[in-house]
Parts: C-alpha cells; structure tokens; sequence
C-alpha cells in the first residue's frame, strides 16, 4: 500500500513541478507576445533608435554576432579537430578539454570584464572590436566541444577505410570524416549562434552601445540587446513600449535558429 | 620459390601500445598468389591483429611495435613493408594491399564518388577513365546492374549487402594486388553472405586475398589455404581440404570441430 500511495505523492509533485515551468514559460512567452507585437509596426524596422526604431541595433547586433561565428567557427572546428583526431588523448588534450568545458560555463559577465580591461580600458573607449571579441570567447568553447563531440560519433572504421584506400590522414578528416559529422557540426555552429546573439552581458560594456546607424567598429557600436537593457529602464512608456518590441523581434529571431537546428538534426541525412 | 606468393610473413611479431607482451609471437606465414587464405581462431587469438598488420593500418595508432619481416613480392622485386616509413610509401602499399571491414564502411558521398575516391587519390583525373574504371568496378562486385540508374545517389541509402559489394569495388578499383577481409559478413544476413562469397570466390583471379573469418564453414566453402591460430601463435598451416579434413595437430582439430572457441 505504501509503495502505491509513494508512487501517487511522486507522480503529482512531478506533474505539478512541470506545469509550473512551462506555467512560466507560456506566461513569458504570452506576455512578450501580448505587449511586443502591439509595439511592433513597419516604422521600427526603418528608424533607428535616435528616431525610434531598431534598424541599427539589428544590424549591429548581427553585425557583431557574423564577425564573431566567423572567428570562433573555423579556430572552434581546429581545435575541436586537433583534439579529437590528432593529440591521441594526451595531457595537454586532456587539460584543454577540460578548459574549454569550464569556458563553456563560465559567466559571460566575467568574460565582458576581460574583455574591457584588455580592449576597452587600454583605447579609452568602447569599440565594436570589444564586443566582437567577447563574443568570440563565448563561442569558442562551445565550437570546440561540438566539433569534439560530433566528430567521436564517426565511427573509427570509416576514418580506417580511407586510410586503407591510400588516402593520407588530413585529406580522410577534411573529406570524409567532417562529412559525416556536418549535420551534427552544423546544427552546434547554429545553437551557439542562437546563444551569443541574444548576449547582454558580454557587450554592455565592451561595444556597450549606439543610437545613430554606424558600421565604424573602433567606436561605440549599436546593439539590440545592450538596447534593450537601456531603453527598460527609462521612464518614459515610448521607450518601454520599444525595448517589447525588440525583445519580442529578438525571441523570434533566437527561436527560429533553435528550430532550423532542431530541424537539421531530425532530417538528418 | 617466391613466384607464387605475394607476401611472406616472416618471424614476425606485433606488440600493442602500452602493453610488454607482444600479442603475435614468431609468425610465419606465406600468402600464395591468386588464392584464397582464411585465418580462423578464436577471439583474441590474433588474426586480426595479423591481417591489419598486412596493410599497416595499425599505424593509425601511436606507439604499436613490429618485429620481424612482412615481405610484399611483385615483379621479382621484394619489399620488407615494415620498413616504411615515408607517408606516400604508405599511401602506395595501401593501394596495393586494399582491405575490407566487417561492417560496411560507405563514405558519405555518391555511390560514383565512393567508387571515384580511391582512385582520384591515386592521381587518376581524366573523367573518362574514372567513368570506366568505376563501371568497371562495380561490374566487377556485381552490383552495376543495380547501381547503373542511381550513380549520383547516396551511397548510405543502400542495403548492408549492397553497402559492402560497393566497398569491394571501391577497394579493386585500384586493382590492389592483395585484398584483406576482416569478417567481410558477419554484419550481413545469409543472403547478401552468399552474394559476398560467391564475390570474393571470383575475385580470386584478379588478386589474393585474405579472409579473417569466425565462420568455419565460410572458411571451408570459400578458402584454398587455411592458418588456425590460437592465443597469438600460429599453430598449423596447411590447404584447406587437409585442415578440414585431416590436421596434424590436436587444438586445430578440437577447434575445428568445436570443442572449444
């Protein structure tokens, strides 16, 4: 008797549990879309913020997250190549594994204070090559750790058959190996896209952020989320009505990566 | 003596990395010229240690040792390959000793490319004559008739069976001069099995091979010579017909007829 009544008290917690955070979720979701799409009109896509509009912060904030998945793609991939295929398990394999593990997680605060005291503090000011640079440091870690993964699950008889074919280790990785791993590869590159566009804390300040259109990355550089994060804070309803909006336009953009990933994965061939 | 053999293992013995025991000790073994060896033995005995050894694709992996000679004949030349040490020395015995896995290993790319890659690696450009040698290839595995219509699909859309035949023509396609199968079907139903065997018995004119196999009747139906090998020696030596038949020594016999392994 007692086993039944245990099974039922876990069985509600457990329902309950959930509920309430997709209760959460849903609320979130709904209030965001509620209040954001009431603020979103066809003027904030063609202004920019000094006139009311997110244009610049868009493009900056692509801008900056493009540059970014452009460094920390191809230095993630070696390195992630470098660790699986070629450093046979050693220590320093090991240490850097574990490092980039840890960089995974570490508070992207942290890394936006680093990056401001080597970037920012010595120039004087903020630029958008700060900002880009944090990103970047974001990103590596978690490149590096798909490629890992993703490249463990080729199984070690193909990378053999090309060897046994006369094929020379290097062309076997790039031409056969990384093939088939590429759905996989690409579906990390995509959700750790996703990740740092949606960044605050990394650029607050390093980039920290622009009012005016500019592709000048030595100076301050517009950003959406950084944006967001201001215009919250002001007393006026016009800005508040504004940060919904780019918040809204924000999820949006984030949640259609995440799905275009979670698609690749499933039609995966 | 040596005009019908391709390859003579001499002495030869093969350690691990990170490990003092060598796990082959002293073996000799002659692989004849156009015929069929089987090497039988329980698991762990070390056949396919000796078969991978034959290709050095061991050198995959660091710290491996050899001992001893593994001699490759063509032409009146001869070639002790544990010498090499130069990487397109390797790519050149590789693509004279091809070798097959047990389970099928298609490439992700076409069934064309899969068939085009080895020989694109060897330096074959001219579209043409990678046409032909492909076709040839797969005529020769038998699976043109099926292949013909959809060359520019995905080879990883094919069945098991079809999946290892275009591995065999992907590896004779480079006419190699030695094939080594490693348990070419025991991933594979008895049907594709069949077509496999009947595959490998035709291919006997074209090249030698070498078949590691834990089907004795596979090695019975389908080999000239045979090599039992037991805990890392090689303990008998001899044609098929007289290994099945008739062995010299007592463990061959008992594992032959299944008392132990």
């Amino acid at each position: 008797m007692n086993r039944l009544l245990l099974n039922k008290i876990i069985l509600v917690l457990s329902t309950l549990s959930a509920i309430l955070g997709i209760g959460f979720l849903f609320w979130i979701l709904i209030t965001l879309t509620y209040k954001g799409l009431s603020a979103i009109n066809l003027d904030i896509f063609t202004h920019d913020l000094v006139n009311g509009g997110i244009r610049n912060l868009l493009i900056g904030q692509f801008t900056m997250a493009l540059i970014a998945s452009a460094l920390a793609v191809p230095i993630g991939m070696f390195a992630g190549i470098w660790l699986r295929e070629y450093s046979n398990n050693s220590k320093l394999a090991f240490v850097i594994r574990n490092l980039s593990d840890i960089m995974m997680s570490a508070p992207s605060i942290v890394i936006g204070v680093f990056v401001f005291a080597i970037f920012v503090d010595p120039f004087g000011s903020y630029n958008g090559f700060a900002g880009i640079i944090a990103l970047t440091i974001m990103m590596i870690p978690i490149i590096i750790n798909t490629t890992d993964n993703m490249l463990a699950l080729v199984p070690k008889e193909l990378r053999e058959a090309g060897i046994a074919l006369g094929g020379s280790k290097h062309k076997i990785i790039l031409q056969i190996v990384i093939k088939a791993a590429k759905v996989g590869i690409t579906t990390g590159v995509l959700l750790s896209f996703a990740r740092i566009i949606g960044e605050t804390a990394p650029l607050l300040f390093t980039s920290a952020n622009n009012q005016f259109f500019t592709m000048d990355l030595t100076g301050q550089f517009p950003s959406l989320t950084v944006s967001i994060y201001n215009l919250a804070t002001y007393p006026d309803e016009q800005s508040r009505q504004l940060a919904w909006g780019a918040s809204f336009v924000l999820t949006v953009i984030v949640l259609a990566i995440n799905l275009a990933g979670r698609y690749l994965t499933r039609h995966k061939k | 003596m040596s005009n019908n053999l391709v390859m003579d293992i001499k002495d030869f013995y093969f350690t691990y990395a990170g490990v003092d025991k060598p796990s082959l000790k002293g073996i000799n073994l002659p692989i004849k010229k156009n015929r069929i060896t089987a090497l039988i033995g329980p698991s762990g005995c070390g056949k396919s240690t000796l078969l991978r050894s034959m290709n050095r694709i061991h050198d995959l992996y660091p710290g491996n040792r050899y001992q001893g000679e593994i001699i490759l004949y063509r032409d009146g030349e001869e070639e002790n390959i544990l010498n090499i040490k130069k990487e397109n020395d390797f790519i050149k015995l590789r693509q004279r000793v091809g070798m097959i896995f047990q389970k099928p290993t298609p490439f992700p790319m076409s069934i064309y490319d899969n068939v085009a890659y080895g020989l694109k690696l060897a330096g074959v450009k001219s579209k043409s004559e990678l046409d032909d040698r492909v076709e040839e290839a797969l005529k020769d595995s038998a699976i043109w008739e099926e292949t013909k219509d959809r060359l520019n699909t995905s080879a990883l859309g094919m069945s098991g069976g079809q999946q290892q035949r275009l591995c065999i023509a992907r590896a004779i396609a480079l006419k190699p001069e030695i094939l080594l199968f490693d348990e070419p079907t025991s991933a594979l139903d008895p049907i594709s099995t069949g077509a496999i065997e009947e595959l490998i018995a035709k291919l006997r004119d074209e090249v030698s091979v070498v078949i590691v196999t834990h089907n004795m009747q596979q090695a019975s139906r389908l080999s000239d010579y045979t090599a039992f090998m037991y805990l890392g020696d090689l303990i008998e030596y001899d044609k098929t017909e007289k290994m099945f038949l008739n062995p010299s020594k007592k463990l061959t016999e008992d594992y032959i007829t299944g008392r132990f392994g």
